[in-house]
């Protein structure tokens, strides 16, 4: 795991590290099984073109998670993921790359807690976001 | 043209060697999410009324989840230069019903290692020799399965 | 057929009323396959002798496992003749950690019903709204989750 990040660390418009994700379709079979949703759009490619996609798509839910993962790589052991928000505006294929990014938007400390706001997205290999949302995350402080 | 053994001597040291025991818990999210993968509705193994009822006083594991390759416990690792691998079946025997909240001990070894001539070619089959115990030191189940390399 | 909606009278009652409440056994099993799945190795969800450090004095769940179907984050299921689902997105606001061995009840409930005609035609859209709480009654996490049916 990477150094504890402080509160100190972070500068509105820093990036926070790009995770890579490549989401086989033997992970998404893996993420239903964890995850309980069997919905066929995921592993059978009749049922997802009968649907009228184009083919099996990533869970957006899969997505989230992977995002979520992101932050907890980067906040470290004494950060906390306060809040979180995404929205699903792509679909993503299985088997190929898929970006999860972030950047520092605002921090600011209110009722004692060192808080931090990002823009966080997954991204495909055309560089489109598919997945953007927003998360709150609270840093310690060198100060206390 | 005969084809020369794949057996060779080192193979055959093989036979007899175990993995780590490993240690499962056999928890009862695990036990519906099998149930429901399978779609076997039988009371048994959900519904505890039904099974305070029945001989065995309570929940259980069917019997099958010991095909769970999660149950198969950690197999010695052994290199056979042959490219292809099938599963061939096995017997079980069965002891003791597996409740929800036991920890199983899998301790799997080389039973044997037999080279056969298959319609495919050269084939060697290896047998593995499982048991499981429970926390109480009983054994649940044994099992004899095999699969080739071709 | 202009003037015909999605959103009948009846089906505006729902908003604040349908409610739908699930009960899940954090199990460990659970949370190894969860991050086994996400392939996230961090050890604040594996390594107890690391996890004790940390703020959480012990492993926890990933935030992340909110996003999991089984814990029930999609909001009450609406009888609907609409057979194709899209997920929407989520928000959620984390107030305690998940542990191994909590029991969370979580209550969806329909917050709101959005009607917009897409390219494939009407769409519905079902806002719920979810809390999710521990064994000892503290709200773990809230949220709001929108559903597409079309």
């Amino acid at each position: 795991m990477a150094k504890q990040l402080y509160y100190e660390d972070v500068e509105v418009g820093i990036d926070i590290p790009t995770l890579v994700k490549h989401p086989t379709t033997q992970q998404l079979v893996k993420w239903a099984g964890a995850s309980g949703d069997y919905y066929q759009i995921h592993y059978d490619k009749d049922f997802a073109i009968a649907t009228g996609l184009d083919g099996i798509i990533v869970h957006g839910r899969l997505k989230i998670a992977f995002l979520v993962q992101m932050l907890t790589d980067w906040i470290g052991d004494e950060g906390k993921v306060k809040k979180l928000a995404c929205q699903h505006r792509g679909m993503d294929l299985p088997a190929v790359d898929m970006k999860c990014k972030g950047k520092v938007t605002n921090k600011y400390v209110k009722d004692g807690e060192h808080c931090v706001e990002c823009e966080i997205w997954t991204e495909n290999p055309e560089g489109r976001k598919t997945a953007p949302g927003t998360a709150t995350l609270v840093l310690p402080s060198r100060g206390k | 043209m005969s084809e020369a053994s794949v057996m060779t001597d080192e193979l055959r040291k093989q036979i007899g060697v175990a993995g780590e025991p490993l240690v499962v818990e056999m928890e009862k999210g695990m036990l519906r999410k099998f149930v429901d993968a399978i779609g076997d509705p039988n009371p048994l193994w959900s519904d505890e009324e039904h099974a305070k009822k029945t001989k065995y006083g309570g929940i259980t594991f069917p019997p099958g989840i010991l095909a769970a390759i999660m149950m198969v416990g950690n197999r010695p690792p052994i290199e056979i230069p042959l490219p292809r691998g099938l599963d061939g079946g096995g017997e079980w025997e069965f002891f003791e019903p597996i409740r929800p909240g036991d920890t199983l001990t899998i301790e799997c070894k080389i039973g044997d290692l037999v080279e056969r001539q298959i319609s495919m070619g050269k084939a060697i089959f290896i047998y593995h020799d499982t048991v499981w115990k429970n926390q109480k030191g009983q054994v649940v189940a044994t099992s004899r399965t095999y699969g080739l390399k071709y | 057929m202009a003037g015909d909606t999605l959103i009948t009278d009846e089906l505006r009652k729902t908003i604040g009323v349908a409610k739908q409440s699930t009960t899940i056994e954090m199990e460990k099993g659970m949370l190894r396959q969860f991050v086994d799945a996400i392939g996230d190795p961090n050890p604040l969800w594996s390594d107890e002798e690391h996890a004790k450090k940390s703020q959480y004095g012990g492993i926890t769940f990933p935030p992340g496992i909110l996003a999991a179907s089984l814990m029930g984050g999609s909001g009450p299921w609406l009888d609907i003749p609409l057979q194709r689902i899209l997920d929407g997105g989520s928000e959620w606001e984390f107030f305690e950690p998940i542990r191994p061995g909590d029991v969370i009840t979580v209550v969806g409930t329909i917050g709101d019903l959005r009607e917009r005609q897409g390219s494939v035609g009407k769409m519905l859209f079902i806002i719920s709204d979810i809390e999710w709480k521990n064994q000892k009654g503290e709200v773990v996490a809230t949220g709001r989750a929108t559903l597409i049916r079309y």
